[in-house]
């Protein structure tokens, strides 16, 4: 028995300190030193954020690099299956389009009223828009986020939205020279407050981890009342975190769980090049 | 001489494939889901960190699995050690592993493997979501753990083919 456990201890004991063929650390060494960038990490030295901000800056570059067969290959796939469905595709759009023009016409409108409504209140909204490449798509089974090309030498800052064509798809969460990461709205850490329409409820749309959206917080009501409507989901604009009235989604009905869940107007999946943009609203005197 | 200096290529790219097999797959976050199968997915890293550090550790050094750790943390957007810790976790079960089998067993290894990789991730599951405050989906690791278990035999076998040649080569 007592031999046993001292085979153990002694097994124990070879794996952590023995250096094997042409191994230049032990294995306890690099375990403390994974630790102690692990504590480093979380502590808020400056030192150390410059320091992942130029591991981040020549990662980020290499992996764009390495990627780029993968990504070849995700594009030749997307590609085909295009050109399969052409000609369904080329009748949707043509429908949609004559629809499209139609409500065109009276949005045109709202637009001017909108305006005319802001002027009277004296309140404006300005809007930068930084137009940005996504050099990683890293459609990781945990994390939900895409590497841009532009950082804070563009004025890229941590929260500015990141809109596809007028679509909200997520905001920066971290910000190097020259790039940037942003998280989805499909992470499970993202949550955002919305507006779900025509009914004029306001809740929270936090990610899945998958490719939809969950609505949060809301009365319980609220599933009877969506029932048979078409609901979109649009940005609430509190908390001053995105400007009000930008489209997000449609809510629809999960076919496995039968759970209303929020379908993106935008495939994560296929981004090529985003706009990141920030607003200002403030009353004019 | 031409001839011999491509031969000398030949044997170093693949006396040094594991390593840039490794770093090409933290770079790259390889998940070979192109069939867009929902939950599939499964962790290459581990397999290959798992077999090179088990049957020829002479061929992937612990250096090099805690940069590729580094790297994998910083191309995920996970907090930086949290991989490198996990893959230096698997090195001391294989190192272990190595000095408890006398003769190797690929069932026993298997077995290993699973243990393993449940024991890796439940420690950066419970690191990002209890320490780090990230929301991580349990489900997606258990699924990820489950195929990387079920591919590790297809991987066994093409690593196998490789660390012949190698050995081949270096005999040369």
């Amino acid at each position: 028995m007592a031999s046993s456990r001292d085979d153990f201890v002694i097994a124990i004991r070879s794996a952590f300190l023995k250096k094997s063929y042409q191994q230049k650390f032990s294995l306890l060494t690099l375990i403390f030193l994974s630790l102690v960038i692990l504590i480093l990490g979380s502590l808020n030295f400056k030192t150390i954020q410059y320091v992942k901000i130029g591991i981040n800056e020549v990662i980020y570059r290499s992996s764009f690099i390495v990627s780029a067969p993968e990504n070849y290959i995700k594009n030749l796939n997307v590609r085909m299956k295009e050109h399969f469905e052409f000609y369904d595709e080329f009748k949707k759009i043509e429908n949609e389009l004559k629809k499209l023009r139609e409500k065109k016409l009276t949005n045109d409108f709202l637009i001017l009223e909108n305006k005319r409504l802001r002027e009277l209140i004296n309140e404006s909204s300005q809007s930068e828009d930084i137009y940005a490449k996504v050099l990683i798509d890293k459609n990781s089974p945990y994390l939900k986020s895409i590497i841009l090309n532009k950082g804070s030498k563009d004025n890229v800052k941590i929260g500015m939205a990141i809109v596809d064509d007028s679509y909200l798809i997520g905001k920066i969460i971290e910000v190097n020279y020259t790039n940037s990461r942003a998280l989805l709205l499909s992470d499970l850490n993202s949550k955002i407050p919305v507006l779900l329409e025509p009914l004029d409820i306001h809740a929270v749309l936090s990610g899945s981890g998958k490719d939809f959206g969950l609505i949060e917080y809301t009365k319980d009501g609220y599933d009877q009342q969506i029932s048979g409507e078409e609901i979109i989901v649009y940005t609430s604009g509190y908390g001053d975190l995105f400007k009000s009235g930008m489209p997000v989604g449609k809510i629809i009905k999960n076919k496995i769980t039968g759970q209303n869940v929020v379908n993106f107007f935008s495939d994560f999946k296929q981004l090529n090049y985003i706009k990141i943009v920030s607003y200002k609203t403030g009353v004019t005197n | 001489m031409s001839s011999l200096n491509k031969k000398n290529f030949y044997k170093s790219l693949l006396f040094y494939f594991p390593p840039i097999f490794l770093f090409i797959s933290v770079l790259n976050e390889i998940d070979l889901n192109y069939l867009k199968i929902e939950y599939f997915s499964f962790n290459f890293v581990y397999i290959l960190i798992f077999y090179w550090t088990l049957k020829s550790p002479r061929y992937l050094s612990y250096g090099a699995i805690f940069i590729a750790g580094l790297i994998n943390d910083v191309v995920i957007g996970i907090p930086m050690g949290v991989s490198s810790f996990c893959y230096l976790l698997i090195c001391v079960v294989t190192a272990y592993l190595r000095n408890i089998t006398i003769t190797p067993n690929f069932l026993n290894d298997w077995i290993f493997l699973l243990i393993t990789i449940l024991l890796v991730n439940s420690i950066q599951v419970i690191s990002l979501d209890l320490i780090f405050s990230v929301d991580v989906s349990y489900m997606r690791y258990f699924i990820n753990s489950g195929f990387t278990f079920i591919f590790y035999p297809v991987f066994i076998f093409l690593f196998n083919i490789l660390e012949k040649k190698i050995k081949l080569k270096k005999n040369d």
